[in-house]
């Protein structure tokens, strides 16, 4: 059982790191909670795996301390570190049955027999292994083996994380949902600390409490799915979780008058006066709104509010529908239910006021407190 | 209708057909004819049937060189493959130590056989060779022309000196081609070095030994050169092994018959000896296969 | 070019890895295969590309039967899972490297080479190695070099199953809008019934070697052929309840009766597979006929807009999708409510009874 926590954590494969784009991950204080299901979520490259590491003792950090439960581990090798961890591709050994597999860890370390047999069954019976039980590991289809390596890690007791490295990579779609599933009854019975890394947001918002977004070497966000979704705190954010991901236009400030208004494509974007106030403000000339494709509403009538534009794709995936609409130079993804009408050409938009976003130089202007006040 | 059959493959076959015909099929039938046969000269030749077979059978001195090589094989094979797996296991990963080691380890594997015999012969010499007198130096009595038990011990020690390696780069080979997700799960479920080498390194080397084993026992079996160069087949016929006995036999002695049956005899032994081998090592594999088709 | 295969069966020792597989792909076509791991998507394509043989039937391209022929007369690019790049040479090298076998005019090459690295936006990359690049771009070099000799038919075999999820949403949009411009056939296998849908294009079904259906992916989506096609659109996996027809009542097999009036007076009395989409459960009943089961929750994966809760009784497993949070701790007791106008019916068998009307299918 373990808190983690990276305290000024900085890595860099290279010995004397200078500027800035030397460091494979960025300064960062973090701290994940004992039980807690985290994800770290982010595109190839971003450094989630070097942070995996890091966690696991396989790389030591240049910079910067790792601690479990208060205590550093930085020089702790990764077999003293007391963490489990699911790879990428199933790794077992294939030369013995799936008893033995599950037993392993716990022979290492010279449990009782009779213990050990009342561990493994407990495991295996939760996840559903108890009828290849004695079976040959290596001829298991994959989502078995994934199950095998992570019941290695459940059948010790001293385990006090879990970490899974893109674990269904491997697993057909079908699956996935199963295997997912089960992954979290395990972490609810457990209450196992389980960091799992995954750069498809579906699989890290469904298995995680919070979920830590990586970009460029450093966590840009950590919070809850839905916070990440309501509340991107960076255009990456918005990016990245959401399929299709937010909508931005870029904003001029209107240069004619003094009536605060901006601009896209010679068109007046509506924005509410707090959100005016704050653009105005700002000297910088990188301005954004975002908005999310949930949220924008697409009507064939004309409202006070709203915008003409013009729909040029619909997308029908069966669920949901994807509407690419053309507005000015702009081309906007709205996201329709299975039951609501895409219009067939010329439409009306509208951007409901509370889920825009205003973002200036790729970062959110959190107006929430503001509008709290008012 | 439908299953008119592109036959031109075929031809793509014929030059390797005739090949395995002129290096192997024609040349193993002369000799079976041989065998059946009592040859005087060109014109006199008499069918004899399976009695040159029947003689090779009971011959002491054939016998007894089959069982010198039986045990030769044996003991050149439970020291190179152990000790091939270790040098291997011990060899560096990466850098330039790691070419290096490479190197040396190919450098053997490199000299001609005859030379081979030869630098052994020189160097266990017990006047001037190196070994021969460090070895007496230190008060050991060692002289492998006199003494039979010397003489296999140089004998063998040659052998495992060239064809190790041979054991230790496959095994090389097979070990950088395990992923690093093994080991890190392996260090994470606190296995022992010991536990890490029986249930990661060593089912996944099976492989490769396979074929070390296979070729390791074929070549040994059918040593000839480096033995008669260091010791002749002596001292008596200590160290004298199947081929040499058929080379005297054949080239010698001009006993062409007898000479042909031992040939087919001793290729028999080979074959069967390598196929029992590789059936019973790849049997684990068949068994697994049976298994998957329950579900 | 056109494609037509008739009656095609492979066997593998015995093993049927495609049997009686007749599709026609017709000239600029994109074209979907799916179906899960093993299903013969991978076996179909090398029997396309004339990388392994029929057992029987026949490969027509533009009327010429050439079952007998080899890969290289058929004119095919293929672009794999991996990214297969040659290491040595550049990216420019590699592009260019099918061009050059055929002879083509330096300059031609050149021209060629760039509109193509320009149409998969890796012009920056023209004199970099493969290994020197990101996943996303790899694949888009193996692309390029599928894509620059004007193939007649350009097979793709899950490209986009090693990168990042993200990259994929843009280079399944991207190839899309590269063969609205082509006149070459486009056959792209995925295991994920969300690639076929965004994909578009005629999509076939395969399982077990077979092609249950061809089509539209939305119409497959809506009027499943039979039951494994309805759970081959499975993101999350369609609901399947065992149960029974009675006079204008639906029981489900120890549950007490529904009466759904006369939804379902011209399906026979019997034992039925009813079908029904994950997000069309709700919490709360929309209609009075809406069929009410009494569940416990497994358990709420939460995904940013929606949830997917996953209740079970002692003889269903059923999952919901719904929209917006909705945060439930497990074993909570709650109602379901499935609007029976919802239900997919599957005969004993399999086979299609009846598929729910789609409210939109007038709609573009």
């Amino acid at each position: 059982m373990a808190e983690i926590h990276l305290k000024g954590l900085a890595h860099s494969y290279i010995g004397n790191p200078q500027i800035n784009s030397d460091y494979a991950i960025h300064e960062m204080n973090h701290v994940w909670q004992q039980g807690g299901a985290y994800a770290l979520l982010g595109p190839s490259g971003c450094g989630k795996s070097t942070l995996l590491n890091l966690i696991s003792g396989l790389i030591k950090p240049s910079h910067g301390s790792v601690l479990f439960d208060g205590v550093e581990v930085n020089d702790v090798s990764t077999q003293d570190r007391n963490i489990a961890q699911v790879f990428q591709f199933p790794v077992i050994y294939d030369s013995m049955t799936v008893y033995d597999n599950l037993a392993f860890p716990l022979r290492n370390m010279h449990v009782a027999k009779d213990k050990i047999d009342a561990k493994v069954r407990e495991v295996a019976n939760t996840l559903d292994l108890m009828s290849i039980l004695n079976r040959k590991a290596n001829n298991l289809s994959a989502d078995q083996k994934q199950k095998i390596s992570m019941g290695r890690g459940l059948v010790r007791d001293d385990v006090s994380a879990i970490l899974f490295d893109e674990p269904l990579t491997v697993i057909d779609p079908n699956l996935k949902w199963k295997l997912r599933r089960q992954l979290k009854q395990i972490h609810e019975r457990y209450n196992i600390t389980m960091v799992y890394v995954t750069h498809d947001q579906l699989e890290a918002s469904t298995f995680a409490d919070k979920i830590a977004l990586m970009y460029e070497g450093k966590i840009v966000q950590f919070g809850t799915p839905r916070e990440l979704f309501e509340n991107p705190n960076h255009t990456f954010v918005g990016y990245f979780i959401g399929s299709p991901g937010m909508n931005f236009i870029g904003l001029n400030k209107a240069i004619d008058n003094n009536t605060d208004e901006f601009t896209f494509d010679g068109m007046q974007f509506p924005l509410s006066s707090a959100q005016k106030k704050v653009l105005a403000n700002s000297d910088s000339s990188n301005l954004k709104v975002g908005i999310r494709p949930e949220f924008i509403q697409l009507s064939n009538t004309d409202h006070p509010e709203s915008l003409a534009c013009n729909v040029i794709h619909t997308e029908d995936l069966g669920t949901y529908k994807i509407v690419s609409v053309q507005l000015g130079e702009q081309t906007l993804k709205v996201r329709l239910g299975e039951d609501q009408q895409s219009p067939s050409s010329k439409a009306h938009i509208t951007f409901p006021q509370q889920w825009v976003k205003i973002y200036i130089d790729e970062y959110l202007v959190d107006l929430q407190g503001d509008s709290e006040h008012e | 209708m439908n299953k008119i059959q592109n036959n031109k493959a075929w031809f793509l076959v014929l030059p390797v057909f005739l090949l395995v015909a002129f290096s192997a099929i024609i040349p193993l039938m002369t000799v079976v004819n041989y065998s059946v046969q009592d040859i005087f000269d060109q014109n006199n030749a008499y069918f004899v049937g399976v009695e040159w077979y029947r003689d090779v059978l009971t011959d002491p001195r054939l016998q007894a060189s089959l069982g010198r090589q039986f045990i030769y094989s044996a003991t050149v094979l439970s020291i190179e493959v152990p000790l091939g797996i270790a040098v291997a296991l011990m060899m560096p990963t990466k850098g330039w130590s790691a070419s290096l080691c490479l190197i040396l380890l190919a450098l053997p594997l490199l000299i001609p056989w005859n030379v081979v015999g030869t630098i052994w012969q020189i160097f266990a010499r017990s006047d001037i060779g190196l070994l021969g007198y460090v070895v007496n130096g230190i008060g050991i009595d060692y002289n492998y022309t006199s003494s039979p038990v010397d003489a296999w011990i140089t004998v063998v020690l040659m052998d495992v000196w060239h064809w190790t390696s041979l054991i230790a780069l496959l095994c090389y080979s097979g070990l950088r081609a395990i992923p690093d997700a093994y080991y890190q799960a392996a260090k994470i479920d606190r296995a022992s070095d010991w536990s890490i080498f029986r249930f990661i390194q060593f089912p996944k080397l099976k492989g490769v030994l396979i074929i070390g084993v296979l070729l390791r026992f074929m070549d040994s079996f059918m040593i000839y050169t480096e033995p008669f160069v260091l010791t002749g087949g002596g001292p008596g016929n200590s160290t004298t092994f199947l081929s040499q006995t058929l080379t005297k036999m054949a080239i010698g002695q001009f006993d062409i018959g007898p000479a042909a049956a031992f040939s087919i005899v001793y290729f028999l032994i080979v074959l069967l000896v390598s196929w029992l081998f590789f059936t019973s090592i790849t049997h684990l594999d068949k068994d697994k296969v049976k298994e998957q088709t329950y579900d | 070019m056109s494609l037509i295969l008739e009656n095609i069966d492979r066997q593998v020792d015995g093993e049927e890895h495609l049997k009686n597989i007749n599709l026609e792909f017709q000239p600029g076509s994109f074209n979907v295969l799916l179906g899960r791991t093993l299903a013969g998507k991978t076996s179909l394509m090398r029997v396309i590309a004339g990388l392994d043989k029929v057992s029987s039937g026949n490969i027509f391209m533009d009327g010429t039967n050439v079952t007998q022929s080899n890969v290289q007369k058929r004119n095919i690019s293929m672009v794999y899972q991996q990214f297969i790049n040659y290491p040595n040479l550049s990216v420019y090298d590699n592009i260019a490297s099918p061009l050059k076998l055929c002879g083509t005019p330096k300059a031609e090459i050149d021209r060629k080479v760039q509109e193509t690295a320009e149409m998969l936006h890796i012009e920056h990359f023209l004199q970099r190695f493969p290994l020197e690049l990101s996943g996303g771009q790899q694949q888009r070099t193996a692309m390029a070099r599928a894509l620059v000799k004007d193939a007649s038919i350009i097979l793709f075999d899950e490209p986009l199953v090693n990168l990042d999820y993200k990259l994929r949403e843009e280079l399944r949009q991207e190839l899309r809008d590269l063969f609205k411009l082509r006149n070459t056939i486009a056959i792209y296998a995925t295991t994920e019934p969300n690639e076929a849908l965004a994909l578009g294009g005629t999509t076939s079904l395969l399982h077990q070697g077979q092609i249950l259906q061809s089509g539209p992916a939305i119409d497959q989506y809506h009027h499943p052929i039979n039951l494994n096609a309805a759970d081959l659109y499975s993101e999350p996996p369609i609901n399947l309840l065992k149960g029974r027809i009675n006079d204008s009542e639906l029981s489900f097999d120890n549950y007490a009766s529904f009466p759904v009036g006369n939804q379902f007076s011209d399906i026979a009395q019997g034992d039925y597979n009813f079908g029904v989409r994950p997000s069309h459960i709700s919490l709360v009943p929309k209609n009075d006929t809406d069929i009410e089961l009494s569940v416990k929750v497994d358990v709420a994966e939460i995904s940013a807009s929606e949830t997917f809760l996953h209740v079970a009784n002692k003889d269903l497993q059923i999952v919901l999708q719904l929209s917006g949070v909705h945060d439930y701790r497990n074993n909570t007791a709650v109602n379901i409510y499935i609007p029976p106008e919802k239900l997919f019916i599957f005969a004993e068998g399999g086979s299609i009874i009846k598929a729910p009307s789609a409210s939109n299918l007038g709609g573009n």
